[in-house]
């Protein structure tokens, strides 16, 4: 009998496994991994427009910002997000093209980025400037260009992210093709004896630097800051690159889908201001690109200031942005 | 033992289970259920490329090229160093009776049931840059130790795995000399090299386009290792590639000529060792030891004694390391994260029933492919459904769980929610994955059991449950729990069809592992590693001390 006992038991199983769950007066956000992680923004910006909307807010993160928009063409008019966070400037010629956003129809006054904002669906939450991020204990002279980085010998290395599915792996493409434009393709060949990995996202680079796999790793010139103020420890540190640094503006947009929920657009006049803004520096790690109730902490005065300010439009981008990645592909493809 | 029924009277019943076709049911709903999964997967495949066909063609490039030859060079490489090392390691194995030498073939089965990605990190932490070898390496080799991203860590995690079981399947060659021959060897006073030119030698060469063959296709179907070690565009597979073009370039149509071609090159490289002679459903159970007469002289043994140090020092290193990183992490507070918590449940969940569905599964091919061959045997014949009873549970070596899971899913992106039927991919494409080794542990245990039951219990009237559950379970009940465990802890270590369908909703362990690795959380993935392989280890322990004792 004791198969009897079996067949139950299994039932009883696979029947517990299938309950389904319910659900609640919603807003969806998706968005990359580093934003909900226990340490990100998500956390507290959850419970900060929680507590404002009396709403649940659901996170749905993927790797970084560029899988972002391949999740949403993937799952196309079906999706299940109200607003996506974290894609960047460089995607956002793209993302409208595929006619699934809609215009986010809040008022700009916060909005605070260098340049200026006029865009009318996505709204930008926060911005900042890639950078080389070394290890100063173990790089006593870190290189001073990117010229300088490129011809590095390969014995000291750098992990960066997948430009198809990374913001900032993408932005080391761009910054490369703003500063040797068709000489591009000849530097990520000499870089490439540098470049120790190739990760689908921000995060995995970033720990293989943390952890020591890696003396350098493509990040921010914020990122330090977090070092110094999380960590007391300035061991880590920008490297300053003479050409300059490219920018990156991340920002947000509302769906189709969210544009009929009465919270998407509240949550946007949110982002803009200091209970989003708050979080953002010592979270996010970036500049805020909105209204704040306080000044930045003073370690961000000790950051690297780029001297000169790389920016493609996102037509540009929108326009070449296969061709330029198909070019990186098949340099570090063989 | 078929044949034998010829010169025995027909028994009362027999030619009752012939003329029953309605028992055939369970095989043709097994070989329905695999061809609905591989054909859903074509049918999805070939309805996303059918509408440009050319945009499909143009992904055959420079670039793809490069990635199936890397995909072929890195299978090349994989098998010759796991192949001549484990040659030599069976030798020195095989000559000596030693009290350890069950417990090293013990070892060497291990690998097998160690999930990819636990052995990747594994790897990592012993030979990576911030691993516990690189400071010995960076001294010995005078420079700073260049880590192992790339084709270099790939080989050696293909290695890792495909070593220990070369020297099982080759041991399990060897066990298969009559004593005869080693008596006569003795006898005519054969030296070492002798023995090994004239009866060792001549059998390994047997059976080695099976091992070879076995091995090669393992490494070409290799993903989470390639995924994981490969370090970027430059050692990517052909089974990555897919995976990329789905998740990252968001490109069904690129996919799709990957896959193609992906197939036929596991069509091709199965039927080239079809024809040279090697058989994919070789089991690895070694049994007992032979007598040996004379023993090796003590340079020979010293040699020996170097040799399976060696080996046992590569297998036994990266789980150690594994185990050493894994105990840094904090695990009292891992184990108590909900996020881990429901990854643990839900892997336990879909493994059991992955699990469940390959011992039914399985067990409905072997006992239809019984039944036809039997009356087959009569007709001198053997039909289509009796033939892909027999070969059914292969598919899956030759359509590998990223192509099915590619297939799904273009498929069922038209329909909705892609990751809501991430539980049923994962179940079902686990299921499939497990049950080459599932028919190969319940199938002797059946055949024997009808051989020897089926008769009386046919004419006795006992059908059906009660056939199922007085004749069937008593004897098979062993065979079916080690058969169900083994296919438990594939698919709990499984990051094929996973790292395509998972998403927050659905989370695996393996899954999990993943994210932890990449939100630099090197610490908890490597406590996350340690709980994953501990959990594999110990359903591969309890499987084999159900077949020990059965």
């Amino acid at each position: 009998m004791r198969l009897k006992l079996l067949i139950c038991s299994t039932a009883a199983v696979m029947a517990a496994a299938l309950l389904p769950a319910t659900a609640a007066d919603k807003l969806t956000v998706y968005t990359y991994e580093s934003f909900t992680a226990d340490w990100g923004s998500g956390p507290q910006v959850e419970k900060a427009f929680e507590a404002e909307c009396g709403c649940d807010l659901e996170f749905v993160s993927v790797a970084d910002g560029v899988a972002l928009l391949n999740r949403l063409k993937l799952e196309g008019n079906s999706t299940k997000a109200d607003i996506v966070l974290g894609l960047d400037t460089n995607l956002t010629t793209e993302a409208k093209a595929t006619g699934l956003f809609a215009p986010h129809g809040i008022d700009l006054d916060n909005v605070n980025v260098p340049g200026g904002w006029s865009d009318d669906v996505f709204v930008p939450f926060d911005y900042g400037y890639f950078a080389v991020i070394y290890n100063s204990e173990k790089i006593a002279n870190p290189p001073k260009s990117l010229a300088e980085l490129v011809a590095l010998p390969g014995e000291t290395k750098l992990a960066i992210q997948d430009p198809r599915t990374s913001t900032p792996g993408l932005g080391l493409v761009l910054w490369l093709r703003s500063v040797y434009g068709d000489e591009a393709t000849k530097a990520w060949s000499d870089l490439k004896d540098t470049i120790l990995t190739v990760t689908p996202g921000w995060s995995e680079a970033y720990g293989l630097f943390t952890n020591g796999e890696a003396e350098m790793v493509l990040s921010y010139t914020t990122s330090p800051a977090y070092h110094m103020i999380a960590e007391g420890s300035d061991k880590y540190r920008a490297a300053s690159f003479a050409e300059g640094h490219y920018m990156q503006i991340e920002v947000t947009g509302t769906t189709v889908k969210g544009a009929g929920n009465d919270l998407s657009s509240k949550f946007l006049s949110f982002m803009t201001g200091p209970g989003f803004q708050d979080v953002i520096p010592e979270t996010n790690w970036m500049f805020p690109a909105g209204k704040t109730s306080k000044p930045l902490n003073p370690d961000f005065d000790k950051l690297v200031k780029p001297a000169k300010t790389l920016l493609f439009s996102a037509d540009e981008v929108a326009a070449n942005r296969k061709a330029w990645v198909d070019e990186w592909l098949n340099v570090m493809g063989h | 033992m078929a044949e034998r029924d010829g010169t025995l009277k027909p028994a009362i019943g027999e030619s009752r289970i012939r003329s029953k076709p309605s028992g055939l049911w369970p095989g043709r709903l097994a070989l329905g259920f695999l061809i609905v999964l591989a054909g859903g997967a074509f049918g999805g495949l070939v309805s996303e490329a059918s509408g440009d066909w050319l945009r499909a063609l143009s992904f055959l490039d420079a670039r793809t090229l490069a990635i199936a030859r890397f995909t072929l060079w890195q299978a090349v490489l994989s098998t010759a160093l796991s192949i001549i090392p484990a040659l030599l390691v069976t030798r020195a194995l095989s000559r000596h009776q030693f009290a350890g030498r069950e417990l090293l073939l013990r070892l060497f089965a291990i690998p097998q049931a160690l999930p990819a990605i636990v052995v990747a990190l594994g790897v990592l932490a012993l030979f990576g840059r911030a691993g516990f070898l690189a400071e010995p390496f960076s001294a010995i080799s005078g420079g700073r130790w260049p880590g192992v991203y790339g084709l270099s860590g790939i080989l050696i995690a293909h290695v890792f795995f495909n070593l220990p079981l070369s020297v099982r399947l080759f041991s399990q060659s060897l066990q298969s000399i009559p004593d005869d021959n080693w008596r006569l060897a003795s006898q005519l006073g054969m030296g070492s090299l002798a023995q090994w030119r004239l009866i060792e030698w001549p059998v390994l060469r047997a059976s080695l386009p099976g091992v070879a063959g076995l091995v090669f296709m393992l490494c070409v179907t290799s993903f989470t290792i390639v995924l994981t070690l490969g370090g970027g565009p430059a050692a990517t597979t052909l089974e990555v590639a897919i995976y990329q073009a789905l998740r990252f370039d968001f490109d069904p149509v690129g996919a799709v000529t990957l896959t193609l071609l992906q197939l036929g090159l596991t069509i091709g490289i199965v039927s080239l060792l079809m024809l040279l002679g090697g058989r994919f459903a070789d089991s690895a159970e070694i049994s007992v030891v032979n007598r040996r007469y004379g023993s090796p002289g003590i340079g020979e043994a010293l040699l020996n004694l170097a040799v399976l140090a060696i080996a046992s020092a590569f297998v036994l290193a990266p789980m150690a390391a594994v185990v050493v990183a894994g105990l840094k992490a904090d695990l009292a507070r891992l184990a108590g994260e909900t996020a881990v918590l429901r990854a643990t449940i839900t892997s336990l969940v879909l493994a059991f029933a992955a699990a469940l569905l390959a011992t039914g599964l399985s067990y409905s091919l072997v006992s239809t492919r019984n039944r036809l061959a039997k009356t087959g045997h009569r007709q001198h014949r053997r039909t289509l459904l009796e033939r892909s009873c027999d070969q059914g549970a292969g598919l899956i070596l030759v359509v590998p769980p990223i192509v099915l899971g590619a297939g799904w899913f273009v498929l069922a992106r038209h329909f909705g929610d892609v990751f809501a039927i991430a539980p049923v991919m994962v179940v079902t494409v686990n299921a499939a994955m497990a049950m080459p080794f599932v028919v190969r542990t319940i199938r002797p245990a059946y055949d024997a059991a009808a051989e020897r039951h089926d008769r009386l219990a046919a004419s006795l009237g006992i059908i059906g449950y009660s056939r199922l559950s007085l004749v069937v379970w008593p004897v098979l009940r062993q065979p079916l729990m080690t058969g169900f465990l083994f296919a438990m802890a594939l698919s709990l270590g499984d990051l094929g069809v996973i790292a395509l369908f998972g998403s927050d909703a659905v989370q695996t362990l393996p899954y999990l592992l993943l994210a932890k690795l990449g939100a630099y959380r090197t610490d908890d993935a490597a406590g996350l590693a340690l709980l994953l392989g501990l959990l594999t280890f110990a359903l591969m322990m309890v499987a084999g001390r159900t077949r020990d004792r059965a």
